[in-house]
């Protein structure tokens, strides 16, 4: 195999984050178990490009169009965290991943604000997403039998890919470990009045196969770029 | 919630009697008469007035049958989000297939206030015995069929919907003012769409083409059969639930589309297609009813798999919507006996109106009583909170 891309732009991994779960979101829709969960994931699959879009735009000197960040990277040029490229799965999977993820964001979008091409608008968005997402677990991890079940499987799946998400990123000033303290302290809240048991793992985080800030990625991400890029890549040069 | 402010009509004040007429007050030809009399001053029917049963159930067909096609047509669209070319097409086109759910949910809205449940009209939707626009039996088969639907479907639903605005039935009046501002919007970013095609490459250009080929006549088939074979029009047009036939109103789309497909730099599938001057009007070809009949039946190139993935989605997500309702019941029983609930699932959405609040408008929640059902004003004064603004972004 060939070596992991070299370093990115720091703000890379944020936006690749934000594009690829954004993607996933959007694959629920017309399949949601409400048509009021259609608008919600919409709208954080919607938040989530805006943003990506955002921190593309700030990094165009050095990386090109937006599209061409999206469109013509190859997959060990993303550095999304790998969390975010796992498959939707049962919506519990999907709000467990978003769980896990809204509750990096958030605070990790509050730290940078000041330095990063976002406005306040977008940690506004995340503090929405994580809300939504620790309601739902609430619902499903106390609601019944299956859906309790199905909460905890889709946590202790999940798990694994969190340990990465506190791995320093090049150039982002950020209390990583604090950051993390954070974390497990609000997951482990919105489980205990779930109902759900925390996975377990070693304390700086579940153990990782996480790879993502560097390039290496899972195997359905191969999947999920096909899909994504095909027809852009199909017509060199077109504009849309 | 916006309560129904005015006096409800063909009851006698004060009088508690069910809004059917048949409570203390009124004798049944004075609210018979009041309503007609309503209807030919082009006055608004509220939900808590006095209507004729037929006029109900009318009403309740056709709305349950557009909020059917708003969920129903996510799918084809739907299918090209994950492949959407660029990223600002991608957001566009998720926000219009979000705008699609958020139709829905005024429309059933709408109908909840004649005293029938989402719930109802979704598994009447599921056991096929109600019905979606035939034209989302068609498949999406390339990118620029997005911009397709857009132009051409949308343009032939606003045609059609335009007139709905003014149906005497308050509620679903409302609602389609709102549902034709955003419609009007979709159609021009489709029609946009197939510009950047057309005065694109080639290959740009011939998927364009194929597209409007491919559509233009389903679209004709929109505005539902001749006059002379519509069994529901008269009596809908005499309750001014519906104000033009479906001829004319075809034809106006007709017409409007014409000098687009000409500036767009695209050729409309009719060799018939010429300018009559006598008539003023475009004059076109013969539609294959035949085609029409048989997409209707069933027998299109995709109902069955529309109808499929729908029935898949409703079932896959039954767990959850127990789960919300288990989770509420428990969440009742603990208020009932004094102890206070501590679950951020219980907290409002007061700080932001504009979001889907799943705690406020999930499963969770009893159906809305007819009286108080969301009122899908223009304005979004008491409107479901459904879709927030993403033009911005897109």
């Amino acid at each position: 195999m060939t070596s992991p891309a070299p370093p990115a732009p720091a703000t890379l991994p944020l936006g690749d984050d934000a594009l690829i779960l954004s993607h996933r979101l959007g694959e629920w829709a017309g399949h949601a178990p409400v048509l009021e969960e259609e608008v919600a994931l919409a709208n954080i699959a919607l938040d989530l490009l805006g943003q990506a879009r955002a921190l593309y735009a700030g990094l165009s000197d050095l990386l090109g169009s937006e599209d061409e960040i999206a469109f013509l990277r190859e997959e060990r040029a993303f550095r999304n965290c790998q969390l975010t490229e796992q498959p939707n799965g049962d919506f519990a999977h999907t709000i467990v991943r978003q769980l896990f993820f809204s509750t990096y964001q958030q605070p990790l979008f509050a730290q940078l604000s000041p330095v990063l091409p976002l406005a306040a608008k977008a940690v506004r968005e995340t503090a929405y997403h994580r809300d939504h997402a620790e309601q739902w677990t609430l619902r499903l991890g106390d609601g019944t039998e299956e859906s309790h079940t199905r909460t905890q499987r889709a946590a202790d799946t999940l798990w694994r890919y969190t340990g990465e998400l506190f791995q320093p990123v090049e150039g982002l000033e950020v209390d990583w470990p604090g950051l993390a303290e954070e974390w497990h302290a609000s997951i482990g809240d919105v489980f205990a009045r779930a109902g759900l048991t925390v996975p377990a793992g070693p304390s700086e985080g579940a153990w990782s196969a996480g790879a993502g800030r560097q390039g290496l990625h899972t195997e359905p991400f191969g999947l999920l770029l096909a899909e994504m890029q095909h027809l852009h890549r199909s017509h060199p040069g077109a504009a849309w | 919630m916006t309560p129904v402010t005015s006096p409800p009509r063909g009851r006698a004040a004060g009088a508690d009697g069910p809004p059917d007429g048949s409570g203390p007050g009124l004798e049944a030809e004075d609210v018979q008469a009041a309503f007609d009399a309503a209807v030919a001053a082009d006055e608004r029917i509220e939900p808590r007035d006095w209507m004729p049963d037929t006029y109900r159930s009318t009403l309740v067909r056709q709305i349950a049958q557009h909020a059917h096609s708003e969920i129903i047509g996510m799918q084809p669209e739907a299918n090209w989000i994950t492949r959407a070319p660029s990223l600002r097409r991608k957001a566009i086109l998720m926000a219009k297939v979000q705008d699609e759910a958020g139709h829905g949910l005024y429309l059933y809205g709408a109908a909840e206030t004649l005293g029938t449940s989402r719930d109802e009209l979704l598994d009447k939707l599921h056991a096929g015995r109600q019905k979606y626009s035939s034209i989302f039996n068609y498949p999406t088969l390339t990118w620029a069929d997005v911009g397709a639907i857009g132009w051409l479907v949308d343009g032939a639903a606003i045609t059609n919907q335009v007139p709905l605005c003014r149906c005497s039935y308050g509620p679903y009046a409302r609602a389609m003012v709102r549902i034709c501002k955003e419609e009007s919007f979709h159609q021009r970013q489709g029609y946009e769409l197939l510009l950047a095609l057309t005065r694109g490459t080639e290959a740009q250009r011939a998927m364009a083409q194929d597209a409007v080929d491919r559509w233009w006549w389903p679209s004709l088939m929109m505005f539902g059969p001749p006059d002379d074979e519509s069994s529901h029009s008269a009596q809908s047009m005499a309750w001014k639930i519906k104000r033009h036939s479906n001829d004319e109103l075809r034809q106006r789309f007709v017409d409007i589309c014409v000098p687009q497909a000409e500036a767009l730099g695209v050729t409309l599938p009719d060799p018939e297609l010429r300018w009559n001057e006598e008539r003023g009007h475009w004059d076109f070809g013969a539609i294959d009813w035949q085609e029409f009949r048989e997409v209707l039946k069933g027998n299109g190139p995709c109902n069955e798999q529309r109808l499929h993935r729908r029935r898949t989605a409703h079932e896959n997500g039954a767990w959850v919507r127990e789960a919300a309702a288990a989770h509420a019941a428990k969440h009742t029983a603990t208020h009932a006996t004094g102890h206070t609930a501590d679950h951020a699932a219980d907290r409002t959405a007061a700080d932001r109106d504009d979001r889907v609040e799943p705690a406020a408008a999930g499963p969770a929640q009893p159906n809305t009583a007819p009286d108080t059902a969301p009122d899908t004003a223009p304005d979004g004064a008491g409107a479901p909170s459904a879709s927030r603004s993403t033009r911005s972004r897109a």
